[in-house]
């Protein structure tokens, strides 16, 4: 078990520069999510780690050592690809145990660990199997099997649930997670889905366009965006973004999102936003905080955030109904109780809880 | 009323159904009458050795009987005087020799070849991946004269061993545009799991892809053993004394002597010939045809 640390990390293919010089410290048993759309660079990232892939410039180090110029098999890590990359031809147990005999381990030493780790995956029964009379997912555990056997400072992930059905990828999100609170050891899991990365994470770290957006705990992220890129990836259904001015109202503020509605800024913010007043800037605000008006919600100045919608588009969902409106054009998503909404068509009294409002500048897309 | 309704749609499914019956029944017909007339056309040829190989000379000889049956008993003589009273032997040793080197050579240098140039990518990779194809287009008809030069200068001429030396150049080029094709349809995360599993390249190859591959390998082994089995322009022009001699030329040039024809023994020497490269087939078939359309496709 190591550290991981990712020094001014550039990596450039001709022309293009896919990873454009991060920054990044992996603790010790540390479980890190790399999460951003297709391209982002942070399956470029984690080959980097692997060393499958040469850095540019920068440095990067496991467990202290700085391993830039060492092949994949010298820096003790494991990995598991989106797509099992199991062996055809041997079976579960010798997939396992290939990493160990070609390191040269004792014979009985390969079976005590590729059984104990059987044991911990559930598929002592399938060892004698070959990938070909394997699910996908009793695959994708046998190829985790592989990596967990070796013991190695680093666990690598590169989207190993997304060629797994739905059911499935839910059932593995767990597994994994149970596996890393039995091992402990230092993880980087990359995935462009960021249930997977708010659900697994000790840590997310968001890229976008070959940078770090911002690391931090998934709870952080999604309440403390710091970039309109972090707020609108984080959270599904995605944050409503809604051009507004800041204005003053008496002693304090409001968001003005259209001629009619005027949200007031929670008192306790007045200050953090006071060089803002006047611009014209962007209201973030999640669908969650987006409901129906309720008497005791803690919203600050009650009545005051409330407006009316007529709705678009009406989807109920069981637990909860999802609602579409316009604000000026601007769509946008709240989400209120089952039985509260009415047909497409029809109006809707709706509460923006502002104590979660979110004010981005739109010239940086930074959040103020 | 509904009744109507309901009766309409089950006359046209009906009508439906007979009529795809009908036009599945017009495509077996029409496969199996092209696959009968394909197959008797092919098998002619090896039904007419095998009946005049199993005949006397007299029988052969004589223009009055028919040529598809045998009239006068079945004899094993053919095959007896082919094995005991000519240089049959010696060809047939010399091209198993032959035959052997030639095609582990083809195929130790094609799965090398193959390997680098079609997983371990390099400047140039795929202009020399596709210049090694080229050089399979040049025909042996136009090769011939410059290499009987080379062979002569290096000693090799009338000596079999000659032909364990140039025969590769009609196989190694095929061969490893097969194999170039195999190992690229073999996912790229599969060696990079190998990699960080700490193999070597050459692990990767004995213990990764020789094992994944085998079906292609065993393709380019059968295309390697029929081009050195059958080649017939080389041994022709760089051999020429009995006891270096092989199959393809000795028979032909020991069994026929000016305008007399041993049909025969021809026809024996033929069948035996045969034989070996028959059997091979009949086993290794299916890696075959799954080693040539793995390699098509992706090649």
């Amino acid at each position: 078990m190591a550290e991981v640390a990712l020094r001014k990390i550039v990596k450039r293919y001709d022309d293009v520069e896919a990873v454009r010089s991060i920054d990044l410290d992996i603790p010790d048993n540390e479980f890190v999510v790399l999460v951003g759309p297709s391209g982002c660079g942070k399956s470029t990232t984690l080959r980097m780690i692997a060393g499958l892939e040469e850095i540019t410039s920068g440095e990067i180090s496991i467990g202290g050592e700085v391993v830039n110029d060492l092949p994949p098999k010298d820096r003790d890590i494991a990995m598991v690809f989106q797509n099992y990359a199991l062996y055809p031809h041997m079976t579960s147990f010798e997939n396992m145990a290939f990493g160990l005999k070609l390191r040269k381990f004792p014979k009985a030493e390969i079976k005590q660990r590729v059984e104990h780790a059987a044991r911990i995956l559930d598929i002592t029964e399938l060892l004698e199997r070959r990938p070909k009379a394997l699910s996908g997912g009793q695959r994708q555990r046998v190829a985790m099997g592989r990596a967990i056997v070796r013991n190695p400072k680093v666990f690598l992930f590169d989207e190993p649930l997304s060629n797994l059905d739905a059911k499935l990828r839910v059932q593995m999100r767990t597994e994994i997670k149970r596996v890393h609170q039995k091992v402990k050891t230092t993880t980087v899991y990359v995935t462009h889905d960021q249930v997977e990365a708010m659900t697994l994470a000790d840590r997310v770290v968001v890229m976008n366009n070959g940078i770090i957006e911002q690391i931090g705990p998934p709870q952080e992220l999604y309440h403390k965006p710091r970039t309109r890129f972090v707020a609108g990836f984080i959270g599904s259904p995605a944050m409503n973004f809604i051009p507004c001015t800041l204005e003053s109202h008496g002693g304090g503020m409001r968001v003005r999102v259209s001629d009619t509605v005027a949200l007031p800024v929670p008192a306790s913010r007045v200050a953090q936003y006071q060089g803002a007043v006047g611009r014209q800037l962007t209201f973030g605000l999640r669908p969650e905080h987006m409901t129906e008006p309720k008497q005791a919600n803690g919203s600050g100045n009650g009545s005051d955030s409330d407006f009316t919608a007529i709705l678009d588009v009406v989807e109920p969902m069981g637990m909860e109904t999802m609602v579409y409106f316009t604000i000026d054009g601007t769509e946008v998503c709240g989400r209120v109780e089952p039985n509260a909404a009415g047909e497409a068509g029809a109006s809707m009294r709706l509460h923006a809880n502002m104590e979660h409002m979110h004010l981005i500048d739109p010239a940086t897309g930074l959040v103020l | 009323m509904s009744t109507a309704a309901v009766s309409v749609p089950r006359a046209r499914a009906k009508v439906r159904h007979a009529s795809l019956r009908r036009s599945r029944r017009w495509a077996l017909f029409a496969s199996y009458f092209f696959l009968v007339m394909f197959a008797i056309f092919f098998l002619i040829p090896p039904y007419y050795m095998i009946v005049t190989s199993l005949k006397t000379d007299a029988e052969v000889a004589h223009m009055a009987t028919n040529p598809w049956i045998i009239a006068n008993g079945v004899t094993l003589d053919q095959f007896k005087i082919l094995l005991t009273q000519t240089d049959f032997l010696i060809y047939f040793k010399n091209t198993a020799i032959v035959t052997v080197c030639v095609v582990i050579i083809t195929m130790v240098v094609s799965v090398l070849a193959a390997f680098s140039l079609g997983r371990m990518k390099f400047w140039g990779s795929g202009i020399l991946a596709t210049g090694i194809f080229l050089t399979y287009l040049v025909p042996d008809t136009l090769l011939f004269i410059p290499l009987f030069q080379i062979v002569k200068a290096i000693g090799l001429l009338n000596s079999y061993w000659g032909m364990v030396l140039v025969y590769p150049t009609l196989t190694v080029p095929f061969c490893t545009w097969i194999m170039i094709g195999y190992f690229q349809s073999i996912p790229k995360e599969l060696d990079e799991a190998a990699l960080i599993d700490g193999a070597g390249h050459l692990q990767m190859l004995t213990k990764i892809f020789i094992p994944v591959a085998l079906p292609g390998i065993i393709a380019a082994t059968i295309f390697a053993f029929t081009v050195s089995w059958a080649a017939f322009v080389y041994p022709m022009t760089f051999l020429y004394s009995s006891d270096q001699q092989v199959l393809t030329v000795g028979t032909v040039t020991s069994l026929i002597r000016a305008d007399v024809y041993k049909w025969g023994m021809l026809m024996a020497g033929a069948l035996v010939a045969a034989a070996p490269p028959l059997i091979i087939y009949a086993f290794l078939m299916d890696y075959y045809i799954a080693g040539l359309t793995a390699g098509a496709t992706k090649g």
